[in-house]
């Protein structure tokens, strides 16, 4: 399973943030969430909206291997053992694995919760099967 | 304190100075936040006859407990203060992610006092807080202003900045953030024009404290699920405000040429359905809505972008200037927007100089050879420019049609289509009782959004002038903007009809207070009494006189469209202000009795 998305249907409101950051950090702080949303005003006018895929390269480099597989096959940080040595934060694809030292001493990155879809009233996020989603 | 990100700044702009102070638990317990928080501070620090443009007006800047929170439309921001338009009360209510940085920035409210002595913008990060010199930012344009910061700064930065109209002090200027979001109304960007701020910068990273984190998040995710599962949601967010435009032509409520009628014969090319086929290209959300209602469009006939147009800006700019094509209208929008001025007001305004025009009372001579008919988009589109700029023309219809009208005579005062000085917003009103007793009552002067009553004229019949229709336009008067106190937004409720006892186990999980309903109405009644107590300290001989309708309401009925040869008559009017006076519990001439205060416990807030 991972969280997909579709840019064109996403108003940029930043519910999915909010929620990501109660769920990670039970905080009420959108920096602190694992999505990122690009605004292009005033042109193009549309958002980019960057989601973890759960391919795992953030855990193959971890030297502490605190980045770990749950059941559903999520990846998600173990903040007690992040160093915060950030070998992690260039290897992922997407600029989605996040290390912000004035705001956590963890890394974090999705754990796949399921809340940002949740609070989606556009329905630009679902979670789906990696081999049979369609984007 | 729960709820709250704890501090309210002061910003001392004579002496570029600044207080933080803990946001008082007894004002947080009383007045909730937002508008609330912006009425209390202003009857209690603004003194009387303080000159709206001068250094003792305030400009009170407020987020609510639900701003910036897991809770649908909690992106809400009040602006408060006296209004350069109008001499009374203004609280504009502005959309965006303003308000939430502003909590993640640890600011419930941000209190804009004095005047700096040259071009300044105010910087926040975090405890980081700096007046900086704007002058190389005096005179550009909004949108300029904003990319300026966005790409020096980054994205994480939320702006509001006013354009030239607010600089020049222009009477309905706005302050814009987010590139097509607004405080509109009452002339708020003129105040922070006149104490010489251009911008507002801010970025925050903190988080705000709350009663009980499992229930608030049960709460919240209810109130979202609510909103998803609305049968109405997928229509909304394809039309947003727009969705009501074929309908008020059909009922006769769509502003027409000055409002001298209802229906337009040209209103399909401004339709919601037109926009969204022809122009528009995203959807465009405030803070943490499920269900957004801005509509972002491009115009390739004028090869731009702009937010909307919202449905006040298609009647306004559409219909109410004879303009057909919604292409135009975005074009308005955009150098409404741009330059930083309220498109209601302005719209409005240009309104009732075409008729003026049509009537002979302005030639050419007076509109510096602008052909002023009704439909003439090039004199539009110059027009906005000359009054932001205030130059030539302009200069007369940025001072609103009130003082316009009343400086030009020969009868046109009663085509000037505003209450207590603000232009009337985009609902005519020949012969919906409910809607103009809104208008005429609104505490801003004739806006829509405090009392939306015009569905309930059509539902229980238009012309009726009874004592359930005054309830219904109080009960919406109390309601309504108690979203503006929480800081949060009032169309969930409105257009997708979720339940509203939702909002109370959520408001009560960010701060520990429970509070019902009728507990949160009660706090609206105060914040109304208190808002018509600040218009009468401020206007002497205020009274029932401030809330007559313009006379089209009750001359002056529409010969063509729905609503034709139908009129409210004076004395049903002043019916309706009888039985609104006796309800509120205010005397004969609209001003709220000793019990009344009492009743309220506003002995202190006003004395």
């Amino acid at each position: 399973m991972r969280l997909y998305v579709d840019s064109t249907k996403c108003s940029g409101c930043n519910a999915c943030r909010v929620a990501c950051s109660l769920n990670l950090f039970d905080e009420n702080n959108p920096k602190k969430s694992a999505l990122v949303i690009e605004p292009h005003f005033p042109s193009p006018g549309m958002y980019t909206v960057k989601v973890c895929t759960q391919c795992g390269d953030c855990a193959k480099v971890c030297p502490t291997e605190a980045i770990k597989q749950d059941e559903k096959g999520a990846y998600y940080v173990d903040f007690a053992e992040c160093n915060l040595c950030e070998a992690c934060v260039p290897e992922c694809p997407e600029g989605v694995m996040f290390i912000r030292a004035e705001l956590a001493d963890t890394a974090w990155k999705c754990n796949l919760c399921g809340d940002c879809v949740n609070v989606c009233g556009t329905s630009a996020l679902w979670i789906a099967e990696i081999e049979t989603a369609t984007a | 304190m729960n709820g709250y990100a704890g501090k309210i700044l002061r910003v001392n702009l004579t002496t570029g100075t600044f207080t933080k102070e803990p946001t008082p638990a007894d004002v947080a317990r009383d007045f909730i936040g937002g508008r609330g928080f912006g009425i209390y501070f202003l009857l209690k620090e603004v003194p009387k006859g303080a000159d709206p443009l001068g250094p003792e007006n305030k400009l009170i800047i407020s987020s609510g407990p639900i701003s910036g929170m897991m809770i649908p439309g909690g992106g809400k921001c009040d602006w408060t203060t006296k209004a350069p338009l109008t001499g009374g009360y203004a609280g504009a209510s502005m959309g965006g992610h303003f308000t939430a940085e502003m909590r993640y920035a640890g600011l419930d409210s941000i209190i804009l006092e004095g005047i700096s002595p040259k071009p300044v913008y105010l910087f926040i990060d975090n405890d980081r807080i700096e007046l900086r010199d704007a002058s190389g930012l005096w005179g550009k344009a909004t949108f300029e202003v904003e990319k300026q910061f966005k790409e020096k700064l980054g994205e994480e930065y939320q702006i509001a900045t006013i354009g030239p109209g607010g600089e020049n002090m222009v009477s309905y200027a706005c302050i814009n953030h987010d590139y097509g979001r607004q405080a509109g109304r009452g002339g708020v960007g003129a105040v922070m024009g006149s104490k010489k701020v251009k911008a507002i910068v801010l970025h925050g990273t903190k988080s705000i404290p709350v009663a009980d984190m499992q229930a608030y998040r049960k709460a919240g995710m209810a109130l979202y699920k609510a909103c998803k599962d609305a049968e109405g949601l997928k229509e909304w967010i394809r039309y947003g405000t727009t969705t009501v435009v074929d309908w008020c032509n059909q009922v006769g409520a769509l502003p027409t040429r000055n409002f001298s009628a209802g229906s337009f014969e040209g209103a399909e090319g401004i339709y919601g359905k037109t926009m969204r086929e022809k122009i528009v290209i995203t959807d465009k959300g405030c803070f943490g809505c499920p269900s957004p209602c801005g509509k972002y469009s491009r115009s390739k006939k004028y090869n731009s972008y702009v937010e909307g147009p919202e449905y006040e800006t298609i009647g306004l700019m559409g219909s109410n200037l004879g303009i057909d094509d919604i292409e135009v209208v975005a074009q308005a929008n955009l150098l409404c927007d741009d330059l930083g001025i309220d498109t209601i007001s302005a719209g409005n305004s240009i309104g009732w100089a075409m008729e003026c025009y049509q009537k002979g009372i302005f030639t050419k001579k007076d509109t510096d050879g602008l052909d002023l008919k009704f439909g003439n988009v090039e004199a539009i589109f110059t027009l906005i420019g000359k009054i932001a700029r205030k130059e030539g023309f302009g200069v007369l219809l940025g001072e609103g049609v009130k003082r316009a009208s009343k400086k030009i005579g020969q009868g046109t005062e009663k085509f000037a289509i505003h209450v207590k000085g603000m232009e009337q917003s985009a609902y005519a009103t020949h012969n919906a009782t409910a809607m103009l007793l809104a208008y005429m009552t609104c505490d801003v002067g004739a806006h829509h959004n405090r009392s939306w009553a015009i569905t309930y004229d059509l539902q229980v019949g238009r012309d009726l002038v009874v004592p359930e229709k005054v309830a219904r336009v109080i009960w919406l008067q109390n309601f309504r903007p108690m979203f503006d106190v929480i800081g949060g937004c009032r169309l969930q409720w409105v257009e997708l009809s979720i339940d509203r006892d939702l909002y109370v186990p959520a408001l009560e999980a960010i701060t520990g207070i429970h509070r019902s309903w009728e507990d949160l109405e009660k706090v609206g009644d105060r914040i109304w009494n208190m808002t018509r107590m600040f218009w009468a300290r401020e206007n002497d001989g205020f009274g029932r006189e401030w809330d007559l309708p313009p006379a089209r309401f009750y001359e002056d009925a529409p010969t063509t469209g729905a609503t034709k040869g139908q009129i409210t008559k004076l004395e049903d009017v002043n019916r309706l202000l009888d039985m609104y006076y006796e309800q509120r519990g205010w005397d004969s001439n609209g001003l709220p009795t000793l019990e009344t205060i009492e009743n309220l416990g506003l002995e202190a807030v006003v004395a």
